[in-house]
């Protein structure tokens, strides 16, 4: 475990080295659950973050979450809150900060942190069963996701 | 700021969790067995639960009218292969499980009491881990595979017989200390999602995650057929799945650790009534 941890954090490294804005998931700064600064640097899209909320592969979020806006999307679960009007009841920075680590926020939330690498109970290779590949583990959105759903989470206004 | 937004989120959560209830319905097997579906949690689950609940509450008309005659149950049809296997000598000893067992129906209530601890195993075992020991033991003949085809027909086989009776699995004594590692193993949240089986079957139960409406998670109707598979599944091949579904190791079908995690699975669900093989999507 401790071996995992530390390769992550140094492919953390390794990834802001090539990308210097981007913020490497061990470093975010969180204050009281929000994070202000951008994840990757570059403005979210939120025709993009649209596409991942929605998508089983990607966010998946509606897995959890009804969206009134996403209504050509099948199937919305109702684990979590409604997100119509998220942008209105959040500020974009404590959307970031719930989209990367919720539990920060919202604490023991059953809503997956989808910017983090570390502190797994068995970690597996997404969902095959078997066990994950530290030299390729990473989080379960990337930063420029990231910024796209918090870029379309903001346009939810009621 | 802080408060206010927490307020107004805490407001949605309880308002926005249109509870889809399990259905109002009784379940009565042939005309004949009728099956306890809810009841009373046992003492040792009050803490989290009022009411433990089948799966079968949680199903489409369809899906549950299946259950309601065997002549619609296609886990029957396994059933009926089991019967014969039943009859079928094999293996060095030329028995069959008739030589000791005299017919199926002496079986009835077996089921019920399983995963149990075992005097000559000296640990917990499942009832597919007893038949394995006879096969091999008694008859000289090779162990089936955990949650394979004939293992798990004639744990179905085993369960038929025992239908309309209260699960009953015993948790102290010797079984105590693999209760509790199942106990744990079902609160432990796991994987890169970190979701616990309590997660999604206590607090969520009711519930769409996705297109899934979810359940109590109890293993009271097993072995189920599978309209997605089409055949028998295991309670371990079950585990597995929706381990695997947090984005997690999982662990393999009879290892220890599903073993306890079964026991305490099927604790939880001390009341209701043996129901398998039951039909689930
Ligand atoms: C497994 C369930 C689950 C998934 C998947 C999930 N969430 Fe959540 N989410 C929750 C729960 C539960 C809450 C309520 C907070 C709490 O835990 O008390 C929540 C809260 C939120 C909130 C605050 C809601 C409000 O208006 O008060 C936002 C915004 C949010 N989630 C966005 C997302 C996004 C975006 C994704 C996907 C990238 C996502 N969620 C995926 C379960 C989930
Ligand atoms: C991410 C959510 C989730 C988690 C975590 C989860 N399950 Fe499930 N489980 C499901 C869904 C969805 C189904 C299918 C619908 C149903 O029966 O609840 C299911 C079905 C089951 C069933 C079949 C019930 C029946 O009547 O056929 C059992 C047993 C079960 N789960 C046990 C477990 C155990 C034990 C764990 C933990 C090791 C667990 N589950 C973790 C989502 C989950």
């Amino acid at each position: 475990m401790r071996i995992s941890v530390i390769t992550a954090i140094a492919a953390g490294f390794a990834a802001s080295a090539v990308a210097a804005e981007e913020i490497a998931p061990t470093a975010v700064n969180y204050v009281d659950g929000t994070v202000e600064q951008s994840l990757s640097g570059t403005a979210g899209d939120p025709a993009n973050g649209r596409i991942i909320v929605g998508d089983k592969g990607q966010g998946n979020c509606v897995a959890c979450h009804m969206v009134s806006d996403l209504a050509d999307v099948p199937f919305h679960g109702e684990i979590g809150p409604m997100l119509d009007g998220a942008g209105e009841r959040w500020s974009e920075a404590e959307l970031r900060g719930i989209v990367a680590n919720a539990k920060i926020m919202f604490e023991d939330s059953m809503m997956p942190s989808f910017y983090k690498t570390e502190g797994f109970t068995r970690p597996g290779n997404a969902y095959t069963g078997k066990a994950a590949d530290p030299e390729t583990f990473g989080p379960l959105l990337s930063a420029q996701q990231i910024e796209d759903v918090v870029a379309y989470l903001v346009t939810l206004k009621d | 700021m802080r408060i206010l937004t927490g307020a107004i989120a805490a407001a949605l959560i309880t308002t926005t969790g249109a509870f889809a209830d399990p259905v109002d319905d009784n379940l009565v097997i042939n005309g004949e067995t009728e099956i306890v579906t809810r009841t009373a949690a046992p003492a040792h689950v009050s803490d989290a639960l009022d009411e433990v609940m089948s799966g079968w509450l949680f199903r489409k008309d369809g899906t549950r009218a299946m259950q309601a005659d065997d002549f619609d149950n296609p886990g029957m049809i396994f059933v009926e292969q089991a019967m014969d296997t039943w009859e079928t000598a094999e293996g060095s000893e030329g028995k069959s499980c008739s030589s000791c067992h005299n017919d199926m129906d002496s079986m009835a209530g077996v089921k019920a009491t399983y995963p149990k601890y075992s005097e000559a195993a000296g640990k917990v075992v499942t009832l597919q881990m007893q038949m394995n020991d006879c096969r091999t033991e008694r008859m000289g003949a090779e162990a089936w595979k955990y949650d394979k085809s004939d293992a798990i027909n004639m744990e179905a086989a085993l369960s038929s017989v025992s239908r309309g009776m209260p699960v009953n699995v015993a948790i102290d004594g010797p079984a105590q200390s693999t209760w509790e590692k199942g106990k744990e193993l079902y609160y432990t949240r796991t994987g890169q999602l970190e979701l616990s089986c309590a997660n999604c079957h206590e607090d969520s139960y009711g519930m769409m995650i996705r297109a899934d409406h979810l359940s109590q998670g109890q293993i009271n109707g097993f072995p189920v057929y599978r309209l997605k598979n089409t055949k028998l599944n295991g309670v371990h091949s079950r585990f597995k799945g929706c381990v695997r579904d947090t984005r997690a190791e999982t662990y393999a079908p009879g290892s220890d650790e599903f073993v306890a995690l079964e026991l305490y699975v099927a604790s939880r669900g001390n009341g209701l009534s043996v129901e398998g093989p039951s039909i689930r999507n």
